[in-house]
């Protein structure tokens, strides 16, 4: 190992890096410009669904069921209209997307006493909006339900079960606030990946890696020089883009933000280490790009970002495992939202530091210093 | 310097070096020439240790032959290719260069000042190595491949792509250095720049189909040639002379690859009077590199 090998190789990255205004800026628009996107537009949350009524009661019963839903905030009623038909040509059509049907016999029915049916169509082709509406749906019948039984049995006194929820760490529901996190992983994850794996194929595509072979550098010392840079980069990074979450959508910080900038580096190098293992494999950028983008993908959909891992299937789970993000997502939700430390993310640094040390170990054996 | 014996390799189905076996005296400007595809990249890259071959060995000054890199202070190499950071400036790409080999800044600075005064390039040395013209690079890859003040340089077609004057001035440097003590090898797909050598390896297939001086291979051509200009230009004109083994039709003169002057002359003499067309000029010609390798390239395949 030189230092002064290092030092030189260090040195003609930033230049590099200082020359090359465009992807600098990239660097730092990618985090501000996603999480602004991002964190305002993803809301889990679906509200003022437009729904359509076929009310064939027109009683005071079923005005008054019908203001339980759009009082709820969850469903907006947009149209009154008097025929089966005409319910499903406004769900066909997207004008609608939840249905709500009142039989002739609805306000008969309940006075006497006798079940009364209410149809609710939801058009569950988008299925995070239908999951959302039959839920609301079926809770309000559940509290409906409950009113007109206490009432009718003139009971008083304390209900059979109190279930109380206590939602920890994110009480209001914020969706930013596990968002931003999230996000931040992703864009590092983008950055690392991607400049790393072209930052190496780049000088095999330009033929500099060819002058550089005959040179006595050491592959470990070439390692270590152009990847120390893309750290540094990697954390302002994650500066602006916490920057960002705190000051504009109020993320609160509850953990210690010196282990979390510690702990980040684990997946840094984790991520470079893949970065690398690509412009490995890769014979050109074009490759390199496509094979990020191939890692990229599962990375965001398997992670636990977008869809709770729990639900997935068995075998989609524990390869979501072999996800550096999956471990990165743990421990940045643990340290900025719950505000735990280290000792409960022991098993996810352990897990990137073997993921970056296999990485790292194969692609500095497979960098030979040779062509062919 | 440089001595190899044996050295093969091959690519899929190519072979691209076959038996190889040469020697690069010290003080040589050797030349290594062929036609696209002959293996001379292969051979270059092999000695510079960027490529391990099958079989055969390497000798390179003050190294054992199985350690090739061990010498890379003592071989300056300049790729194909341009090979330097075209986001760095000429003197950027010296210094980075320069410093992989240990070399302190102020070591590099000052060398880097002579050779570039050398090239003419020390007004340049500023600008970034993409904003240079293709002479101008190849002098940068030169100046980079100097730093270390190598007893070896080896060039692979360094004037591909090049103007002629810059060739003619980039022969120049190489001419300079090479008083200096410099020994050097170069590849190249140019003639002229064969004649140039003071030995010269031909090429093909992977194979070395001779190795002498310039003067000493045109000796061992084996046929004269005959230079004629007549009042015609049709290139077929001459078919249907007995004894002709081959001719080549350059616009305003046919050279003739013959055995026999004499029979020849006559014989050309004869057909073109049939034929009505008036003689202006023909005489004995001596051959130039182009004819011997043409000779040497066509007979490759027996």
């Amino acid at each position: 190992m030189n230092m002064n090998r290092i030092a030189a190789v260090l040195k003609k990255e930033f230049l590099q890096m200082r020359r090359d205004r465009m992807t600098l800026a990239l660097i730092f628009m990618i985090p501000l410009v996603q999480l602004i996107l991002f964190g305002y537009a993803i809301q889990t949350e679906v509200k003022h669904i437009p729904t359509v009524v076929f009310d064939q009661s027109l009683s005071s019963s079923s005005r008054d069921m019908l203001a339980s839903f759009s009082t709820s905030g969850y469903f907006d009623v947009t149209n009154s209209v008097n025929s089966f038909q005409a319910i499903t040509e406004e769900i066909d059509s997207g004008k609608a997307q939840v249905g709500i049907v009142f039989p002739p016999d609805y306000n008969h029915n309940l006075e006497k006493g006798i079940t009364a049916p209410v149809q609710v169509i939801v058009d569950a082709s988008d299925n995070m909006v239908a999951n959302q509406a039959i839920a609301i749906a079926n809770s309000i019948g559940l509290i409906k339900s409950q009113q007109v039984l206490t009432q009718k049995m003139q009971l008083s006194g304390q209900p059979p079960y109190d279930i109380r929820v206590r939602p920890w760490y994110n009480p209001d529901g914020i969706t930013a606030y596990y968002m931003v996190p999230a996000i931040l992983g992703i864009v590092v994850t983008m950055t690392m990946v991607i400049i790393t794996a072209v930052a190496i194929v780049r000088e095999r595509e330009r033929g500099t890696l060819e002058q550089l072979i005959v040179t006595p550098i050491k592959p470990l010392e070439l390692m270590i020089g152009k990847i120390l840079p893309y750290v540094v980069l990697g954390y302002l990074q994650i500066t602006v883009a916490l920057l960002v979450g705190v000051l504009l959508f109020k993320v609160p910080i509850r953990g210690s933000l010196l282990q979390l900038y510690l702990l980040t580096l684990f997946f840094i190098t984790a991520s470079l280490g893949l970065g690398l293992m690509i412009s490995n494999l890769a014979k050109n950028q074009m490759q390199a790009f496509q094979m990020s983008f191939f890692v990229m993908l599962p990375s965001i959909l398997l992670s636990g970002f977008m869809f709770p891992r729990l639900a997935m299937p068995k075998f989609i789970y524990y390869l979501s495992y072999t996800l550096p993000l999956t471990y990165y997502l743990d421990i940045i939700r643990g340290i900025v939202l719950k505000g735990i430390g280290y000792q409960y993310l022991m098993g996810q640094v352990t897990a990137l530091l073997v993921f970056s040390i296999v990485m790292l170990t194969i692609s500095t054996l497979k960098f030979q210093k040779k062509i062919a | 310097m440089i001595k190899c014996v044996g050295l093969s390799k091959r690519f899929g189905y190519v072979q691209a070096l076959d038996e190889v076996s040469l020697h690069i005296a010290k003080g040589d400007v050797f030349g290594l020439v062929g036609p696209d595809g002959a293996g001379k990249t292969t051979f270059i890259r092999t000695v510079c240790g960027l490529i391990t071959p099958d079989k055969g060995t390497i000798w390179l000054a003050g190294a054992p032959p199985d350690r090739p890199g061990k010498t890379s202070q003592n071989l300056g190499y300049m790729p194909q290719r341009f090979s330097l950071y075209g986001d760095l400036t000429v003197m950027e790409n010296v210094i980075f260069f320069g410093s992989m080999y240990g070399l302190s800044k102020k070591t590099i600075i000052a060398r880097a000042e002579e050779i570039l005064a050398i090239t003419g390039m020390l007004d340049f040395k500023k600008r970034l190595a993409d904003q240079l013209s293709g002479g101008m690079k190849q002098k940068l890859a030169l100046t980079t491949a100097l730093i270390t003040r190598p007893e070896i340089l080896i060039l692979d077609e360094p004037t591909y792509g090049v103007d002629p004057e810059s060739r003619h001035e980039f022969w120049k440097i190489l001419y300079s250095l090479n008083q200096t003590g410099i020994t050097i090898l170069v590849s190249t797909p140019y003639m002229d720049e064969a004649e140039l050598c003071s030995r010269v390896a031909f090429i093909n297939a992977g194979q070395i189909k001779a190795v002498d001086s310039p003067a000493g291979l045109r000796q061992a051509f084996g046929h004269k040639l005959l230079e004629l200009r007549i009042d015609s230009r049709d290139p077929h004109i001459l078919n249907g002379v007995p004894g002709l083994l081959d001719v080549s039709f350059y616009g305003y003169k046919y050279l003739v690859v013959v055995d026999d002057i004499p029979t020849a002359r006559s014989d050309i003499a004869f057909h073109l009077a049939r034929l009505g067309i008036s003689t202006l000029h023909i005489s004995e010609a001596a051959p130039t590199m182009e004819d011997v390798f043409v000779a040497l390239a066509e007979g490759g395949t027996d």
